[in-house]
């Protein structure tokens, strides 16, 4: 579905994607993970053709730099939270939609209530919730109903409820056949959905991997957010993933999946490297699909 | 939401995961970004005012003129025309720049231009799209203005010189087409809507204000011959209107000095053609360039 040949992207002096290449089969799915800055968002970006990039990319082989408007049709995009203009009813969004991706207005009908949005055609997107404003991207990006779905972060702005609906939304349209690739901060997301995960670190594939060999063990995971003083976030973050950690830092503290019974070892590991942790917070449970707890 | 997987995410031919729909043909997409333009414009608080202020002025420039000659049926239309030409000049570029202006940048800050670019459609549908719906918002805005005006003048005066005042109507679309493209040009250019806005006003007191006395001054400085003065007052799209307008109200241009006589003279019948290809080439090249930068642009 997908074959990404030596992504490069530029901002200036600053290299956001270097050399990222992989394939992707029909019906795969794909996490992208990495820390902020990683390169996930930009990735993405290039691989919808809506930068320019020097490498190639093309999707069901449509090269997505010489026709990226009909390498598009193939795709459904989801954004971290949906851009549109806050004045636009939620129904006005769906027929512009409708009409990019030349879909039937009973079929943005039938989107809209297969996400749960039916009668709420009359409100204004500024009215909705950020679940709703998500669930309303899914259902744009649905529309001409594209065999490759593209997430960047779809949970990041959503309660744990919001989480799980999306969530299993996701995984319905992989059972359906769907392709999916989607950027994720959340190690239970990319348990649950992905098939295959590719770390990303500066811009560079550090791992081409699977959930379960990047949290290697059998019993359930557990995110741990950990607190410590901001100028040392870096360090700290570094020092784990060199201890074989999976980190992720969101601006609110510093979160490592770990083994429910091997909480307390990331602080080990930082104490050796003499980084305080003033605060220690346990987030949500996580399941390895597979295994029970 | 449980319901997706078994409607909506199922292909029409009944196969999971194919895609049964290409995309938009080039003209299908920039007619639906135009249709969602023009319809967000009319709806816009920018669109309600310019129109109300522009129609309320031209009826206000209406009744100036008809008082000048005691509404007792002559000449309504051409006066009134010549009186409208002036405030055309100030309040249509103001108009249309700052529409432009806020066509490519705004969408850009408020981050829904990655959005949309992440759909089936190119950049140039895009952009040709925004244009022709704020082009289409600007001639609907007009035509209201004018249209007022020239129900009022038919009341008072009959068809009197409507010819002048269609001619103005004519020239006065071409005219914010002409700074619509400059304005989206701007709006290409530029990061931040605010930024964009500020250049849009720039330029508008450039062309208004400041390139009239810009020229006088050069003519003076320079000794610039006639030919040359003519050639640089027509650069500014304008004087370029201005011109046309008074040419096509069967006037001489002698009202505009050496430069006018010699316009004529030299130009003779070619001349309302020569001003009305510079209006044009005003509306055809900021857009043509403003195309091709937002396409070659190295991000959304």
């Amino acid at each position: 579905m997908i074959t990404a040949t030596n992504i490069t992207k530029k901002f200036g002096r600053v290299t956001a994607v270097s050399g990222v290449s992989f394939e992707l089969a029909d019906g795969a799915s794909l996490a992208l993970w990495g820390s902020n800055g990683a390169g996930k968002t930009t990735l993405i970006r290039c691989l919808l053709g809506v930068c320019r990039f020097k490498g190639r990319a093309s999707i069901g082989g449509v090269d997505v730099r010489r026709r990226g408007r009909h390498a598009r049709a193939l795709v459904g995009y989801v954004p971290q939270e949906l851009a549109f203009h806050d004045d636009v009813r939620l129904a006005s969004a769906m027929a512009f939609f409708a009409g990019l991706r030349r879909a039937s207005p009973a079929r943005a009908a039938q989107s809209l209530a297969a996400v749960g949005l039916t009668g709420h055609e009359r409100k204004r997107v500024r009215d909705l919730s950020g679940g709703m404003k998500q669930r309303l991207a899914l259902a744009i990006a649905l529309l001409s109903d594209p065999p490759l779905i593209v997430l960047d972060e779809p949970t990041s702005n959503l309660d744990a409820a919001g989480r799980g609906e999306v969530v299993h939304t996701l995984r319905a349209l992989k059972q359906a056949g769907k392709t999916l690739i989607f950027a994720s901060h959340r190690p239970d997301e990319v348990i649950a959905l992905a098939d295959r995960v590719l770390v990303l670190e500066r811009g560079r594939i550090e791992r081409d991997t699977t959930p379960a060999e990047l949290w290697p063990t059998e019993k359930p995971v557990q995110v741990v957010r950990l607190h410590l003083a901001l100028a040392r976030e870096e360090d700290a973050a570094d020092a784990l993933r060199r201890a074989g950690h999976a980190v992720h830092l969101n601006g609110e503290g510093l979160c490592v999946a770990v083994a429910r019974d091997r909480k307390a070892e990331p602080i080990s590991t930082l104490a050796r490297h003499r980084i305080e942790v003033r605060d220690i917070e346990v987030l949500d449970d996580v399941q390895i699909p597979g295994v029970t707890s | 939401m449980t319901t997706l997987a078994s409607s909506a995410i199922t292909a029409s031919d009944g196969s999971p995961g194919r895609a049964t729909t290409p995309s938009r043909s080039f003209v299908g997409g920039i007619a639906a970004f135009a249709r969602r333009e023009f319809r967000d414009a009319i709806a816009s608080r920018w669109f309600l005012l310019y129109t109300v202020a522009f129609t309320v002025l031209a009826v206000g420039v209406s009744f100036l003129s008809l008082s000048g000659v005691g509404s007792h049926g002559f000449a309504g239309f051409g006066r009134t025309a010549a009186g409208l030409l002036n405030l055309v000049m100030l309040v249509v570029p103001l108009m249309a720049l700052t529409a432009g202006a806020g066509a490519i940048a705004g969408e850009r800050e408020r981050g829904t231009l990655i959005y949309l670019l992440a759909q089936p459609v190119s950049r140039t549908q895009l952009i040709l799209g925004k244009y022709a719906g704020l082009a289409a918002a600007l001639v609907c805005s007009l035509c209201i203005g004018f249209g007022v005006s020239a129900a009022v003048l038919a009341w008072r005066t009959g068809g009197v010189g409507i010819t002048a005042f269609a001619m103005l109507v004519a020239f006065t679309a071409m005219l914010a087409l002409a700074m619509l493209s400059v304005g989206v040009l701007i709006s290409v250019v530029s990061r931040r809507s605010a930024v964009a806005t500020g250049i849009a006003l720039f330029v508008w007191l450039t062309l208004v204000f400041v390139s009239d006395l810009g020229l006088m001054a050069s003519s003076i400085l320079f000794r610039l011959r006639v030919q040359e003065i003519f050639g640089l007052a027509i650069v500014n799209p304008m004087q370029s209107f201005k011109m046309a307008v008074i040419v096509n109200m069967n006037a001489s241009l002698d009202v505009l000095g050496p430069v006018g006589a010699y316009a004529s003279f030299t130009l003779g019948r070619a001349l309302p053609w020569v001003l009305a290809a510079t209006v044009a080439a005003w509306a055809v090249l900021p857009l043509l360039l403003a195309t091709v930068l937002f396409a070659r642009r190295n991000s959304p």
